[in-house]
């Protein structure tokens, strides 16, 4: 047998003194780490299958476990760190491509770390959110070039098909197949209490969730997984995924596994094959193609929905956006760099792409060049992770945020990025009706209506800090941030001042 | 030290208004005694005036006045007038040195016609040609600064207490059916006169109290179109935002104050379907343009003066009416001064604009 | 009074409701000291046959079985909770017998236990359905 290179990452340790063998942990281990021995009377645990999910430390009642990292260790090398080590082993061991889920863990700056959000003293007085109204409601669209009067000389509401939200956050895109049929169910519920958006991701509806449609996207894909009539009248709008921000230029690989009975129906592909979406839309390969997408799905459901083009942050994002605006699109989607995915090429996820918060101020500015960012809304996501990276993203310019890897956390997601596997044992990533059951929609669905709740009030204490007491009033406000440590070059392109200035 | 128009400065100020709806026209005095009486409110870095109606003999040109701050600058942008318009006539400001006001540039009026080539070549209508212009010269030649382009209007302002102003410019000889009025209080010191209020741009001119909180959204969002916030005061913005909703996008004066000081959802989903309709749309096309944060403004306009409180009415503002005379200022003491008795007296509530028009085609 | 209900859909076998009643009906402060190397004797269970699970536990029934077949007195019902007195109980069984639902065991002392809601226990909600993780046991 040849000698195996791979050894542990985490090390599972249980507390004897603690335990009471009641075997939760090994009924809740989809990777098989515990196991009870009846021979010594006592539970064992094999580290080398654990993936650091946290599940079986959460259920213990008697907090017995705690996982940490395998303390095995090489020799120190600031070049070839360890994790550089195992993924080459990994490689000559099985020749393929190294794939990884969620977001980048690399140590890219995060922007929304170095910026400061301002606040009044003496010369403009805060606002209490707790007595005076505040409002953070916006509204998606396009907006018109002139004012049209009816014979009375009365303004006529053209803007017919915006998309209203109470609080300028969105559920972005993943689709059923990659995350569960519950996961999917949590989301729409909350999106509908909450007055905001989910979206389908690229593998089509699920007939039982059409009746949440008033508060759905419904996502176009290059691989066109559950695209039809239906499926398109069913949401409030239409997004052509055109890119990812964990893997900006390629495309999607659902392993045949996942596609079990409802997911295959859902996508309209036989049960048990590939789910492949191509790099590219084949129908797509400049921006003049992407106008006659944008018009087809237009005719397709009547201009009654307006139409999202979602890209990655990639690094001429300014002129693709520019372009976008002008595709008769009404809203474009940047997703950044470290957003999530539920798998994708390592390398590409570490290496490829732009952090978001560059390519939002850069969008943002160059639009305002252009004298077209009135014209199209902008939502921005990959890596949102709180209420103040929300009124960060606003004041740099940016309509409304997508957030997925922040409302799977709230479902119970812990970050142990083995989406791929197919395994969650918190019910989120998988098909497995065992996994699935184990997230109940109605405790999933509070949580994430909790989360968008404390968001909310949080950006309403900050609002009124600065004075503001409308959400539009925020959106490209650049003059309430200030950057903290950054370079000359990062300022620019942020277009805010340093701390201090 | 950074002068203003290089950094933004906060300020409080005290702001008034007077119009006769019979265009009887009345000397800058009474202005001045009001303002005057609201010396607290500003510290001394800046003061100024509008008249409307005040160039009856020159209605039909645009009245450019200029701050130079040497003679060259004064020959560039002359050169840049004499080949974009034709200048009617030409001269110095009248002033009178006072002690109190000091550090003065070189002020100078021109009553100007575009040149009807260059207009037609521009292919732009004649007051857009002429805001451009007045752009160019601001941006393009450092020390000029154009504080005044409208129409049988004109705006006198200076660093100082605005009643020592109002004696510099000698507004005694000047007479005008409606009268706007600034004292200003900056935070920092503004460096030159540019900063002083009221700022205009053709015929709006604007005087403000407070301090918008949503300043960089509302910038960012009007120098798409052209327009270029080169001092970076609140006063400034939103008097582009005047121009740019009523001349440029054909709103009503009431429909530009829906947009600017919108009411909140709540109030316009409890609305009758026309109104909601309105507003809905309003809000929903011009959301960068509403501003938030404390703010009373008087905005003067050929044929009339508009005040409008910030919705939450967190400055104050108070109006009065006496026979054919309104009268509007930060504090009612400012308006007794110059009127002992009125039929009315009322403070507007946030966010409902107080229109006051001229009876008839008076101006 | 509220009862407990189970749905079956959202059971995870994972049995921690039969610990966390053990727990609370062990009159020990620390749950290990509760557990740890003792037999336990919740008054819940999880009913599993590989296709269904969920967990059982008294239904306080309208017209309980286990009352009417008591011997010794020692079974009431009162404001909906049908409770043992473990000082009359003389461990005949008849009551584990007679319950349809098997809801009804032997205690560590030899006398009859079952769910009391936690109505003696610190009080508010039963700790099964505190510690369901999936909300598949609720009280309403």
């Amino acid at each position: 047998m040849p000698i195996n290179y791979e050894d542990n990452i985490y090390e599972v340790i249980r507390n004897r003194e603690r335990c009471i063998n009641c075997r939760v942990c090994e009924r809740q281990c989809a990777n098989l780490v515990h196991k009870y021995s009846a021979e010594t009377g006592e539970m064992v645990s094999d580290s080398m299958t654990c993936v650091d999910c946290q599940r079986c430390v959460s259920l213990c009642p008697t907090k017995a476990l705690k996982i940490i990292k395998n303390i095995n260790t090489y020799r120190d090398n600031a070049n070839w760190s360890e994790s550089a080590i195992k993924s080459l082993y990994k490689q000559a061991e099985s020749g393929g491509v190294l794939l990884s889920s969620m977001g980048t863990p690399e140590p890219y700056p995060v922007y929304w770390d170095k910026i400061l959000i301002n606040a009044s003293q003496v010369t403009n007085p805060s606002i209490d959110p707790l007595r005076e109204p505040m409002e953070t409601r916006v509204s998606l669209s396009r907006r018109p070039q002139n004012v049209e009067r009816d014979g009375e000389g009365n303004i006529v509401n053209t803007i017919k098909n915006a998309l209203t939200l109470s609080v300028p956050i969105m559920f972005s895109a993943m689709s059923y197949g990659s995350i569960s049929y519950n996961a999917h169910k949590s989301l729409a519920i909350a999106a509908k209490k909450l007055g905001i958006f989910y979206n389908t991701g690229e593998g089509g509806l699920h007939r039982d969730f059409y009746e949440y449609g008033a508060n759905t996207i419904v996502q176009v894909a290059s691989g066109r997984f559950g695209v039809y009539k239906d499926y398109l009248d069913a949401g409030a709008a239409v997004e052509i995924k055109m890119g990812q921000g964990a893997k900006p230029g390629i495309g999607g690989h659902l392993p045949g596994e996942k596609i079990v009975d409802d997911v295959s129906k859902t996508r309209m592909i036989p049960k048990g094959t590939d789910a492949i979406s191509p790099a590219p839309h084949h129908d797509i390969y400049s921006i003049e193609d992407l106008r006659q997408l944008v018009f087809s799905l237009k005719e397709a459901t009547n201009y009654t929905k307006p139409v999202i083009v979602k890209i990655a942050a990639v690094h001429n994002i300014a002129a693709i956006a520019s372009g976008i605006a002008r595709s008769g699109a009404d809203i474009i989607a940047i997703d950044g760099f470290r957003g999530g995915t539920g798998a994708a090429p390592t390398r590409i996820r570490d290496n490829v792409g732009i952090p978001v918060e560059l390519a939002l101020a850069c969008v943002d500015t160059r639009l305002r060049e252009e004298g077209i960012r009135n014209d199209i809304a902008l939502v921005v996501g990959g890596s949102i992770r709180n209420s103040a990276d929300i009124v960060k993203a606003v004041a740099l310019g940016a309509d409304a945020v997508y957030i997925a890897t922040g409302a799977l956390l709230a479902l119970g997601c812990h970050l142990c990025r083995s989406c791929h596997l197919g395994k969650c044992n918190w019910g989120i990533a998988t098909q497995n009706p065992e996994l699935v059951k184990r997230l109940n929609p109605e405790t999933g669905s509070v949580r994430l209506i909790n989360l968008v709740t404390a968001w909310k009030h949080e950006i309403e204490e900050m609002m009124g800090g600065m004075g503001i007491n409308s959400i539009e009033a925020l959106r490209g406000n650049r003059l309430m941030l200030r950057g903290i440590g950054l370079t000359n070059k990062e300022l620019e392109i942020l277009g805010i001042y340093h701390a201090g200035e | 030290m950074k002068k203003e128009g290089q950094i933004r400065i906060p300020s409080g100020c005290a702001i008034s208004g007077i119009i006769n709806k019979d265009g009887r026209r009345i000397d800058g005095s009474g202005i001045s005694k009001s303002i005057a009486v609201m010396h607290d409110r500003s510290n001394g870095l800046g003061g100024g005036f509008a008249g409307y109606g005040i160039y009856p003999e020159y209605k039909d040109y645009y009245a450019f006045h200029i701050f130079f701050t040497d003679a060259e600058a004064k020959r560039q942008c002359e050169t840049f007038i004499e080949s974009h318009f034709d200048i009617i006539n030409q001269s110095e400001l009248p002033t009178k040195k006072i002690p109190e006001i000091t550090d003065e540039p070189l002020i100078w009026r021109y009553f100007v016609t575009p040149r009807p080539a260059k207009l037609l070549e521009s292919q732009l209508d004649e007051e857009e040609y002429t805001l451009r212009c007045v752009f160019v010269m601001n941006t393009r030649y450092s020390g000029v600064f154009v504080f005044s382009s409208g129409k049988n209007m004109g705006v006198f302002k200076a660093v100082g207490f605005p009643e020592d102003v109002a004696r510099f410019y000698r507004l005694d000889e000047y007479a005008g059916y409606s009268w706007i009025a600034h004292g200003r209080y900056p935070t920092n010191t503004p460096g030159w006169w540019g900063g002083a209020h009221p700022f205009a741009i053709l015929d709006f001119s604007v005087v403000h109290n407070g301090e918008i909180s949503s300043y960089d959204a509302n910038r960012r969002f009007i120098e798409m179109f052209g327009y270029k916030c080169t001092l970076q005061t609140d006063t400034e913005v939103i008097t582009y935002i005047w121009d740019y909703l009523v001349r440029r996008k054909k709103l009503t004066l009431t429909e530009a104050a829906e947009v600017i000081a919108a009411p909140f959802w709540e109030k316009i989903n409890a609305m009758p379907d026309k109104d909601r309709e309105r507003l809905t749309y309003l809000r929903t096309a011009y959301p960068s343009l509403l501003v938030t944060g404390p703010f009373s403004i008087i905005v003067g306009f050929k044929g009339g003066l508009l005040a409008l409180n910030d919705r939450l009415k967190l400055r104050s503002m108070v109006a009065a009416e006496k026979n054919q005379t309104v009268y509007i200022a930060s504090e009612e003491c400012a308006i007794r001064e110059i009127e002992s008795s009125f039929d009315k007296v009322w403070a507007p509530v946030g966010g409902e604009p107080v229109l006051v028009r001229l009876n008839g085609d008076l101006s | 009074m509220k009862k407990i209900y189970v749905q079956e859909e959202w059971c995870l076998k994972c049995r921690l409701c039969e610990y966390v009643c053990a727990y609370a009906n062990s009159g020990c402060e620390n749950i290990v000291f509760a557990l740890k190397n003792r037999p336990i004797s919740p008054r819940i269970t999880v009913e599993d046959d590989g296709k269904i699970c969920f967990a059982v536990s008294c239904r306080h029934c309208d017209d309980p079985s286990c009352l009417k077949g008591c011997i010794s007195g020692a079974i009431s019902k009162a404001d909906g909770v049908v409770r043992i007195d473990k000082n009359k109980c003389v461990g005949c069984l008849t009551c584990v017998l007679s319950c349809p639902y098997g809801a009804i065991s032997v205690g560590p002392e030899g006398t009859a236990t079952k769910c009391e809601l936690c109505i003696g226990n610190a009080g508010g909600t039963p700790m099964c359905v505190r510690f369901c993780p999936n909300r598949a046991i609720i009280c309403e």
